[in-house]
């Protein structure tokens, strides 16, 4: 285990069970135990390994890309779904985005970039996402994604936007109302709902270019 | 007496239509039927929302009860018998138990000066970053001088340590008063009546040098848990900040009610003994916490004196007043790195179990009284600890009684002798244990309690609780209500294990001579009733259809005066523990009918508000102006908007659903 492969280490990584079963054979109780060394860098992968899978979406402008490479990647972002015909909820997410998105200016696009990920990619087309786009104003730097709807399923779970209850998870409306960021070279992830005070969803957005900053202020 | 989530009374015929349409929608769900049109079209929702009576849909098939698969295959640890490892969850390397000491955190260290000296007002020019001039000196500057007697310099610090053995050294971050960094960081010693100031500086990595190993913010505000602290000095989740820089925190260490209801020193009946400090960043609680930032405060007076010769006669601390953390962890089975869920938005369970900073460790004890004062740190599990004998011997394991003394760190009227406790995130409860009669035996704390994902336990013990929904995650039907919310003697997971020496002396009193503090009367009429309904909507936490929000202050409490707070769980199935920092509160009622369990009966600073019900807290706010929160002390739930913040001033409001 001390020499462990770039290949067995993703490959186990992203099957967790199996491999604690692979190795617990060769722990015996007492025995002491060699684990691959922890970087950074490796700390990092393990991350991409279990949450950011590269796999390929489609962007409302028919372009195919690959989320971990060309949307996560050293990058500042932030995650969330919709579908076109969802009737309450998703329309108020996307308009408070809309506004969050004016309120942090040029520095979407640049600094930061939004995304939002198709829930019924079945329905949602290139052209549909691409008109849904456009009816909430959004502008460059915020990109809507459909995909083939195993890999979109994929993507949802590997986010966390489910529900502990398989029956209850089923229910796409159960996950359309939060929205992840997060610093993907710093490891720095969370999440806020999306209906939140857009003021204060920008704010939180900005924490992650600017974690250096201190945010104190009278009682 | 049955009961709708209004806490209005329904028919018993009622509130079985009421489960049932709980447990048809999810079925409903389970069929693919999921949007209200879809439930429309085919005629099972009416316009009002109810479900209509369900017929023709088959149930999902129900799955049956496998045996443990952590248990049964190469885990070594016999203490950690999860019921299941759910699929999206990492499993640990194999640990072994009870082959470390209990580690018992040294008391904090004091310093003679800080340089530059505290100032009435921030030091901003020396980087420090709190919100406002203290209150406790303008108040009276000689009982609360600028610079009291008592400081202390805690840096939080990134260093390395070990949990196992069996596992690599961990990279964490912790408390160093000077001696050291550490987690739990050091334990305060503090005495009423003795003002301190603690200089917390954040010398973690910058993001420069960053090297998280994974998850963490080095971004902190250090709230010190349950003190009736004026608010600058509190830890705001709000007023965070970076490495580099620094807050004072002034705790004036005095009884609610010295500058109010009873002046000058204030009310004994609101003494409070078994505090805790933790970070509190907004949106990263849960993960800083996690890493390590948290440590006990405990606060003494002229009763409950650390001395077993004096006052109330509990056992001295801190030879035999034990402060004991619980959290539960999952480590990579890679790396044997600890591990933390950063996409979870439910709540986070670990497999090993941790006591102080420890896997499963040892406390060699002597056969006399102990006090313990349990902590569950979080950051989403709830435990029912029992005392457990008898553990692999001939016959069955036995339950031991053993006596609960206070709860949320406030001694309770009178010793209760009890077969178990529960507590959940945040919560404390003080014990004694009597192991005069164990002489030479080994005893364990022993969690019973089952709990699988972050909903809560997966049955409670509400009147109006519909068990948990069920789920087929872990081949287990949860609603199943023969699978109990208890495991029997023996099958639960053993967490810290007692080995008993020898008779010493023991000055001790025993907990049936004992009487402590009376609780202070509810009986004042309140100024405001107001509603807290804690719900989860299209997957965000919220309070009253609101979400947390720093720059938005949802009502204004009138200092000095009596509030009733109505909490709602409108979620069939979710158990949120909720937290009103500043004052300690009583709970009036469950669902209209006086508290029963014994830690719902004394001062709390945590309540658990469990699926369905309705619960209604005494508060007096008293002494102190400024900000504070309330939220869900399930931290996964409070760092995703689960909460709300309000002020204290002069004038209150009367905003009644904030």
């Amino acid at each position: 285990m001390t020499d462990i492969s770039r290949r067995k280490f993703l490959s186990l990584t992203t099957a967790a069970p199996l491999a604690a079963g692979v190795l617990s054979t060769t722990a015996v109780a007492g025995e002491t135990r060699k684990f691959a060394p922890v970087t950074q860098e490796t700390a990092r992968k393990r991350l991409q390994g279990q949450h950011l899978p590269n796999l390929p979406l489609i962007t409302h402008e028919g372009k195919q890309v690959m989320f971990y490479n060309d949307l996560v990647k050293d990058k500042v972002v932030t995650l969330n779904f919709f579908f076109a015909k969802c009737d309450e909820i998703c329309p108020m997410v996307t308009a408070n985005l809309a506004k969050v998105q004016k309120l942090l200016g040029d520095q979407v696009g640049r600094d930061i970039h939004m995304y939002s990920f198709t829930l019924k990619p079945e329905e949602d087309t290139v052209a549909v996402i691409g008109d849904y786009r456009k009816k909430f104003g959004a502008k460059p730097g915020w990109t809507f994604f459909t995909a083939k709807p195993a890999d979109m399923e994929r993507l949802r779970k590997a986010i966390g936007f489910t529900y502990p209850d398989p029956a209850v998870d089923k229910d796409k409306t159960q996950h359309i109302g939060n929205v992840r960021y997060g610093n993907e070279p710093l490891m720095y992830w969370s999440a806020c709902p999306g209906m939140a005070h857009a003021k204060w969803v920008a704010e939180t957005f900005e924490w992650m270019i600017h974690p250096e900053r201190s945010r104190v202020q009278a009682p | 007496m049955y009961y709708n989530v209004f806490g209005e009374k329904v028919s018993k015929r009622r509130f079985k239509e009421m489960c049932e349409a709980a447990k048809n929608r999810l079925e409903l769900i389970a069929a693919g039927l999921t949007s209200r049109r879809d439930l429309f079209k085919m005629g099972l929702l009416t316009a009002g929302g109810m479900l209509a009576a369900k017929a023709g849909l088959s149930a999902r098939a129900q799955t049956t009860v496998q045996t443990n698969p952590a248990s049964s295959g190469q885990n070594t640890s016999p203490g950690t018998n999860q019921n299941c490892v759910p699929g999206n969850q990492t499993q640990s390397p194999p640990t072994r138990a009870f082959i470390q000491p209990l580690p018992i955190m040294p008391n904090s260290a004091k310093v003679s000066s800080l340089t530059p000296a505290p100032t009435l007002a921030p030091n901003t020019a020396a980087g420090e970053v709190r919100a406002a001039a203290f209150q406790a000196p303008q108040i009276d500057g000689t009982r609360f001088p600028v610079v009291p007697g008592t400081l202390y310099q805690f840096n939080q610090r990134q260093f390395t340590t070990s949990f196992s053995p069996d596992l690599p050294s961990q990279t964490m971050w912790g408390f160093d008063d000077g001696t050291g960094p550490r987690s739990p960081g050091p334990t305060y010693q503090a005495f009423y009546g003795q003002p301190q100031i603690t200089r917390n500086i954040n010398s973690l990595p910058s993001i420069s040098q960053v090297n998280n190993t994974g998850f963490g913010m080095a971004s902190v505000s250090t709230h010190l848990h349950n003190a009736h602290n004026p608010s600058e000095s509190d830890g705001n989740p709000c007023d965070f900040y970076p490495s580099g820089h620094f807050c004072d925190q002034y705790y004036p260490n005095v009884l609610a009610g010295f500058n109010s209801t009873n002046q000058p020193n204030g009310d004994v009946n609101e003494s409070l003994s078994t505090l805790w400090y933790h970070d509190h960043r907004v949106d990263f609680t849960s993960q800083n916490t996690y890493k390590g930032l948290f440590g006990f405060y405990c606060l003494f007076n002229q009763f409950d004196t650390g001395d077993e010769t004096t006052g109330f006669r509990l056992p001295s601390f801190p030879q035999f007043d034990i402060p004991l953390a619980f959290n539960d962890k999952v480590f990579d089975p890679t790396t044997g790195q600890l591990a933390f869920d950063l996409f979870n938005l439910d709540g986070i369970l670990g497999d090993k179990f941790l006591v102080n900073g420890v896997i499963q460790p040892f406390l060699q004890v002597s056969a006399r009284r102990y006090r313990f004062r349990l902590l569950d740190t979080g950051p989403s599990r709830f435990y029912e600890f029992f005392l457990t004998g008898n553990v692999g011997g001939q016959g069955s394991a036995t339950t031991n009684p053993f006596f609960l003394i206070g709860t949320d760190g406030n001694l309770i009227p009178a010793p209760v002798q009890v077969k178990s406790v529960r507590i959940g995130p945040a919560e404390r409860v003080d014990i004694i244990i009597d192991f005069t009669n164990f002489a030479g035996q080994t005893l364990y704390l022993e969690n019973r309690l089952n709990q699988i994902n972050g909903l809560g336990p997966v049955a409670v013990d509400s009147q109006v609780a519909p068990q948990n929904s069920s789920s087929t995650e872990c081949g287990l039907v949860l609603n199943d209500s023969s699978q109990g919310a208890i495991k029997p003697a023996g099958a639960g997971d053993m967490v810290l294990q007692f080995r008993v020496g020898s008779t010493v002396t023991d000055n001790s009193l025993p907990p049936s001579q004992q009487r402590f503090y009376s609780l202070p009367s509810k009986s004042a009429p309140a100024r405001i009733v107001r509603t807290f309904k804690f719900d989860r909507l299209n997957g965000q936490w919220s309070i009253n259809g609101q979400f947390m929000d720093c720059n938005t202050f949802r009502f204004t409490v009138q200092q000095n005066s009596v509030e009733h707070w109505l909490l709602t769980n409108l979620t069939g199935d979710w158990t949120h523990p909720v937290h009103i920092h500043l004052e300690e509160h009583q709970i009036m009622n469950r669902n209209r009918a006086a508290p029963n369990v014994p830690t719902d009966l004394g001062r709390k600073d945590v309540t658990q508000l469990h699926p369905n019900e309705r619960v209604e807290l005494f508060f007096r706010f008293r002494d102190w102006l400024g900000k504070y929160p309330i939220h869900c002390h399930n931290v996964v739930h409070e760092d995703h908007a689960m909460m709300a913040l309000w002020h204290v001033a002069p004038t209150g409001d009367n905003v009644a659903v904030p």
